[in-house]
């Protein structure tokens, strides 16, 4: 049998994510302006092209402050808080959907259960009552983005679990004295990786879209620190007479989550073909 | 029958059950004090006592729980402080404007998705297929939001054809509803889309279609059926992303309804209202799932017996 290799889109979404990610990453480099004091005498300049100067190459906002510096500076506080909440639900959800297969009656009740009545929940009703509790700080706002991703995980690696447990091999080593430890790290993770990669990588769309929209409703990333979503919704009041203000950290984030989802589906192509 | 729909609404009362749990857990157990939190700010510390004691705060905590689970079932969600009224009338009073926009973005979602899905498997390959793919692919990855605001720079800044806020009348719907039904929208055409091409690879459309059926008679009356289930499925649990996707698009909008209000009630640190919106919401979800499933087994006679 032939291995396939990832198609072109993959390539594509990956390239995106990655010329993205490295700009962020590499902000104060590429921007000299400060992302966030205010410079009143700046106000709401174009961006270049359409009337604007070299020193503010996508303009200024409402309160002077240089939109490719926020855009860059933004971009990494989103991008790690994505990253975070990422790991976080695929940490939670695996060891969850472990112990959920592997021990069975009560505890993967309780799991499951869980999980359902999370579910009921549509993800931001429940993000924002939780940051209305909890309060809008990095770490409460990566384990909110996590509560989003976690069951996906949890379910698929305990249907592997259930699906593997029963199969010979794992009878026959453990006659042969292997622990019930080793049986599901040698033997049932292995066989999960895929598919969980494959999650992890849609699921980053995931948490930049909820991240982006808790700070568009103002319950996530507080001014004046800058994120994609809050110069968005300070964009609004703006588009009769600054446009640029509200549609280009849009296209920021719609490249980011495009990005990430052709490299999803790209690898779900390469590694999973029957999902599709 | 009888008995998958007896053990199916069983489930889902439980499942509402746990939901109450839930609900009752955010506001009582993460931190904060919830007698503070339940009262407006500036409040006298006597009042907070007085609440402390009536909410029953010193008690354990399944005694709190079943007098909350008390009160929700007299229909005593508590008193809204923005508005000073109970707060499920609060609730009640905003929920025809999101029902409006959800069922008309559910219209559009099925059928634009189907349609979408139906005409890109039957083309495969072509650039109809290529094409649909393209939309839906977008319409997964642009955040709402941004497509609301784009609409309204297009359509109501630029181009003057359509209003930017407001409810009165259909042309406030249009942008409000294309916002709100892209992402469930390109869900359901490629669910379609993939569904349909599996099934027509199977024997039962190829002995159609040697039968002398015509092509359109094969797909729409005998392939289609079978793809009914599954997107049905995503369709019952768009209703969790159309509700969800609700609270941003009447944000984007202003657009009276129930999501607007659970994010200006959570400003407004207003629980019992926020409570009241959790329970219901959940509780739509619940039953629109529950009625989902008693609809498959009229559509597929397999699971009658299952």
């Amino acid at each position: 049998m032939t291995a396939r290799r990832p198609g072109p889109l993959a390539a594509v979404g990956a390239a995106l994510l990655g010329v993205i990610v490295i700009a962020s990453a590499a902000a104060p480099l590429l921007s000299a302006s400060n992302p966030v004091k205010p410079t009143f005498s700046q106000r709401l300049r174009p961006p270049l092209g359409l009337g604007g100067t070299a020193s503010h190459p996508l303009g200024t906002d409402n309160l002077g402050r240089d939109i490719w510096a926020r855009l860059l500076h933004g971009g990494r506080i989103s991008l790690v808080l994505a990253t975070s909440a990422v790991l976080l639900a695929t940490g939670v959800g695996v060891l969850a959907g472990l112990l959920s297969g592997v021990m069975g009656g009560l505890v993967d009740d309780l799991l499951m259960r869980a999980a359902d009545v999370q579910l009921t929940f549509p993800v931001i009703m429940l993000a924002i009552a939780i940051v209305s509790v909890v309060g809008t700080s990095p770490i409460a706002l990566v384990g909110v983005l996590s509560l989003s991703g976690w069951v996906l995980h949890a379910r698929t690696v305990r249907a592997n679990v259930l699906t593997v447990w029963r199969l010979d091999y794992i009878e026959a080593a453990g006659a042969l004295g292997a622990s019930r430890h080793r049986l599901v790290l040698r033997h049932v993770l292995p066989n999960v990786l895929a598919p969980i990669l494959v999650i992890a990588s849609s699921q980053f769309a995931t948490m930049v879209l909820l991240e982006s929209g808790l700070s568009f409703l103002g319950m996530g990333i507080q001014p004046p620190a800058p994120s994609w979503g809050t110069m968005l919704s300070e964009g609004r009041d703006y588009l009769s007479n600054a446009w640029w203000l509200g549609t280009v950290p849009g296209l920021a984030i719609s490249a980011v989550v495009l990005g990430a989802n052709l490299l999803g589906d790209g690898l779900r192509d390469w590694l999973d073909p029957q999902s599709r | 029958m009888r008995a998958y729909f007896a053990r199916r609404l069983g489930q889902s009362a439980l499942t509402l059950l746990g939901t109450s749990v839930l609900v009752f857990l955010i506001l009582r157990v993460l931190p904060g004090d919830p007698a503070k939190m339940l009262l407006p700010e500036g409040a006298p510390q006597s009042a907070i006592e007085e609440l402390n004691r009536q909410l029953g705060l010193k008690e354990p905590l399944h005694v709190q729980y079943a007098i909350f689970l008390r009160s929700v079932f007299r229909g005593d969600f508590g008193q809204s402080f923005q508005y000073r009224a109970p707060a499920l009338q609060v609730v009640v009073e905003r929920l025809p404007a999101t029902i409006d926009l959800t069922l008309v973005a559910m219209a559009l979602t099925v059928a634009a998705g189907v349609a979408i899905g139906i005409v890109a498997a039957v083309r495969a390959g072509s650039r109809y297929d290529y094409a649909g793919t393209v939309l839906a692919v977008l319409g997964q990855s642009l955040p709402s939001f941004w497509l609301g605001i784009m609409l309204i720079l297009l359509f109501g800044v630029t181009l003057h054809w359509l209003p930017t806020s407001g409810f009165q009348g259909w042309r406030y719907l249009v942008l409000p509803t294309v916002t709100l039904a892209a992402y469930p929208t390109a869900l359901v055409a490629r669910l379609t889309r993939s569904s349909l091409l599996e099934i027509l690879r199977q024997d039962y459309v190829r002995t159609s279609r040697a039968k002398g059926l015509a092509e359109r008679t094969v797909v729409l009356r005998h392939a289609l059926r079978n793809a009914t289930i599954p997107v049905l499925t995503v369709i019952g649990l768009q209703i969790g992303t159309l509700l969800g996707g609700a609270v941003i698009t009447e944000s984007v909008f202003a657009w009276p309804g129930i999501g607007k209000l659970v994010v200006d009630a959570i400003f407004f640190r207003d629980f019992p209202v926020v409570q009241t919106i959790l329970i219901l919401s959940a509780s739509i979800f619940i039953g629109i799932n529950l009625l989902v499933d008693l609809l498959y087994v009229v559509i597929d006679p397999r699971i009658r017996y299952g």
